[in-house]
């Protein structure tokens, strides 16, 4: 079916039919789930749906001409909203450019997204404050930052004190395709050599664009780390509740001075790799048929009503859904421009002559022009706090 | 009377790293052999023994791994300090450079600060073998976002380092190899200049030389013999390469009318290039000839047995001091 070999064992807790059961080697996994109460189960649902929602409006603005480009993240749900969940709120995330699931279970504002995609900033969010950076577009850039950032709480003592209010890890997010980067497997050694408090997780899509796992690798990805001394654990990925154990369990070994682990979630990407892709063009439409019938979402679905939920909060998410995707369609048609003065800001902290100078004439420039139409002021950044 | 010493360039920027250690602990320095070893320089020489392994280690041979973790060294509050261990190995960091270091305070709109010193060992006359010898200032001056700047004395190399560090802003700080040993007077009391602004060496009325780094003494030397000839050259070490101080040069090409640019790079799209460029713009009306630049070839830094031929030299700069007075 695909470049996966399905007979690796992964750790599963959620079969396809939504069925929870714990094999007695996963027993570590299964305990976590247990912790949970049903507000959790119901909180993963409604993230679920809510990111997918928004994934289909985004795509819509897109197409309608509001956004540059959008990168859906459709079919991931289950690896972004379980792994997101399982990182503790103090935690940092290290994110490649896909990774809006996690983003909403720190606090990341959607339209700080939208923003991004529609090219009105480069982020624009507060990594300090939310504690999710920046999306990395080069691949593979941000497992060494995250690797750093780790190597920082080690020297300042934040790590493996046992004090939940002390210690921190970090997790960094890529992909299938950016494991082939040099700087994943020189991340990997560095936090091996500093055992670090980190997790690697990679969100195995399948996909690289239009080229598929098996030109990336030759060996299952999950057993990337070994060679440098970084054990490596295989999820579904499409099974929300082993994301969360899994990652969940990782991080908190990771704080507790465990040092480091890679996770491969094996999902699929169901839609494009962005809206300026077309997939039909390399992948038959009979796999991504076999995977929609895998859907993550589909399947917690499956999960929830056996456990008693009723259709009612089944419907009062989907609305939910609809009230948000109206609200992004409201926020990004109110957006105004970026402007002009933005490209020149922050280009250094300190003052920089020769930016100063071509600020100082393109302002001119405009003004003797007629004036620049955006507002002037307006940077198009979510705050959301102070700088 | 002021607190100074005679230092090495080696030694100067030693002494320096050193006093920033001990100012703000939240300075590390790392890069490969830099710590039990001090560095192929020997430029963090004793370091370990003062400040210990955690603030300052080696790395793995894995130059962009090196810049990506200081990056994600400087997101969470310190002050990095990085090796590359030559020139020519920079290349492999060139990415998180010039995409990640360079960028990310811009990308984030402010929020992120990147206060990363890369140091880099650079320039020829060692007699190297090859990718040990090279000039790529050039690439990281055109990139916006970094600070770029070169000591060519002991006494700058003391204070540069430290204002390097105290910046808020990425710093390559390329070090003049070939000059490491040559000792000067260290003012150990106060820096008498500010990161970014040039100095004048000598003072002259013919000819203005504009140059850095390892040049500046060559730059002197031709002073030296011009001397003897009569012409006067006033030397002017700009120190930083991004930003220039241009006001400086431009108030010495008015009086002086005529201007070298040297430097060991090929001057092909090169820090001469847009001196000479940009002072062609603000000094038109008092240039009495063109700019003529001095610098190594465009080809690929030759074997060592070659580099006399390709490095200027001082009788290079005067060959281009007669040219430059026969307009």
């Amino acid at each position: 079916m695909t470049a996966q070999n399905p007979e690796i064992p992964m750790v599963q807790l959620l079969s396809v039919d939504g069925d929870f059961s714990v094999p007695k080697e996963h027993a570590v996994y299964g305990e976590l789930i247990r912790d949970l109460r049903e507000a959790d189960f119901l909180k993963f649902y409604r993230d679920m749906a809510r990111i997918r929602r928004f994934d289909h409006e985004a795509t819509a603005l897109q197409r309608q001409g509001q956004m540059g480009l959008w990168v859906p993240a459709i079919g991931q749900e289950g690896a972004q909203i379980g792994s997101g969940h399982g990182v503790g709120p103090n935690d940092h995330i290290f994110p490649s450019y896909r990774e809006h699931g996690v983003a909403i279970t720190h606090g990341v504002d959607l339209m700080s997204i939208v923003k991004m995609y529609r090219g009105v900033n480069h982020g624009g969010w507060n990594p300090h404050e939310t504690r999710f950076h920046l999306y990395s577009i080069v691949l593979g850039t941000q497992a060494l930052h995250a690797t750093g950032y780790a190597m920082g709480l080690n020297f300042e003592g934040r790590v493996g004190t046992g004090d939940p209010e002390n210690d921190l890890a970090v997790i960094a997010y890529f992909g299938d395709g950016a494991t082939a980067e040099g700087d994943i497997s020189e991340a990997l050694l560095f936090a091996a050599l500093n055992k670090t408090p980190q997790v690697f997780f990679c969100q195995n899509n399948q996909w690289a664009i239009s080229s598929p796992v098996g030109t990336q690798t030759t060996v299952p990805l999950y057993r990337r780390g070994e060679g440098f001394g970084v054990p490596g654990i295989r999820v579904d990925g499409n099974d929300v509740l082993a994301c969360y154990a899994v990652t969940k369990k990782h991080m908190d070994d990771a704080r507790g001075g465990l040092g480091p682990t890679f996770i491969e979630a094996l999902t699929y990407r169901i839609g494009a790799h962005t809206t300026s892709d077309d997939p039909s063009k390399y992948r038959d439409a009979d796999e991504v048929a076999y995977w929609e019938a895998r859907d993550p979402i589909s399947r917690f679905e499956k999960f929830l009503r056996k456990q008693g939920i009723g259709q009612d909060f089944f419907d009062e998410v989907a609305l939910a859904g609809d009230v948000i995707a109206a609200e992004v369609r409201e926020a990004t048609f109110a957006l105004t421009e970026p402007a002009m003065e933005n490209m020149f800001d922050h280009v250094y902290s300190e003052p920089h002559p020769l930016v100063s100078e071509q600020k100082a004439w393109l302002q001119k420039y405009e003004s003797e022009l007629g004036g620049h139409t955006t507002t002037p002021g307006d940077d198009g950044v979510s705050y959301g706090g102070t700088r | 009377m002021s607190n100074s010493v005679e230092l090495s360039i080696a030694k100067a920027i030693n002494a320096g790293l050193a006093k920033s250690m001990r100012d703000n602990e939240k300075v590390l320095v790392f890069g490969e052999d830099v710590a039990r070893l001090g560095g192929v320089f020997r430029v963090t020489e004793g370091l370990l023994d003062e400040f210990g392994d955690k603030r300052i280690f080696n790395s793995p041979i894995a130059e962009s791994g090196i810049v990506g973790t200081a990056i994600g060294l400087a997101m969470r509050g310190f002050r990095p300090v990085a090796e590359i261990q030559f020139d020519g190995f920079i290349y492999p960091a060139f990415n998180q450079i010039v995409s990640q270091l360079a960028k990310l305070t811009n990308r984030s709109a402010g929020f992120l600060q990147m206060p990363v010193v890369i140091r880099v060992p650079y320039g020829g006359g060692i007699g190297a073998v090859e990718h040990h010898s090279e000039s790529p200032e050039a690439y990281f001056a055109h990139t916006a976002g970094l600070r770029v700047v070169s000591p060519s004395n002991a006494n700058d190399a003391y204070w540069m380092i430290q204002q390097a560090i105290e910046s808020r802003d990425p710093v390559m700080f390329f070090e003049p190899k070939r000059r490491y040993w040559q000792k000067g007077q260290v003012n150990l009391d106060e820096a008498t200049q500010s990161l970014h602004s040039a100095a004048t060496l000598r003072s002259g009325n013919d000819v203005t030389v504009v140059t850095y780094g390892p040049m500046v003494v060559t730059a002197l030397q031709a002073a030296e013999v011009a001397a003897a000839e009569g012409i006067n050259l006033e030397v002017i070490d700009i120190r930083s390469l991004s930003p220039i101080d241009f006001n400086h040069i431009v108030e010495s090409v008015q009086r002086t009318g005529r201007l070298i640019v040297a430097h060991e790079a090929g001057t092909f799209v090169s820090m001469s290039s847009e001196i000479a460029a940009k002072i062609a713009e603000l000094c038109f009306y008092h240039l009495e000839a063109p700019v003529i630049r001095v610098g190594g070839f465009d080809v690929p830094y030759p074997a060592a047995k070659l580099e006399e031929l390709y490095l200027p030299d001082a009788d290079r700069l005067m060959e281009a001091v007669d040219r430059v007075l026969a307009y």
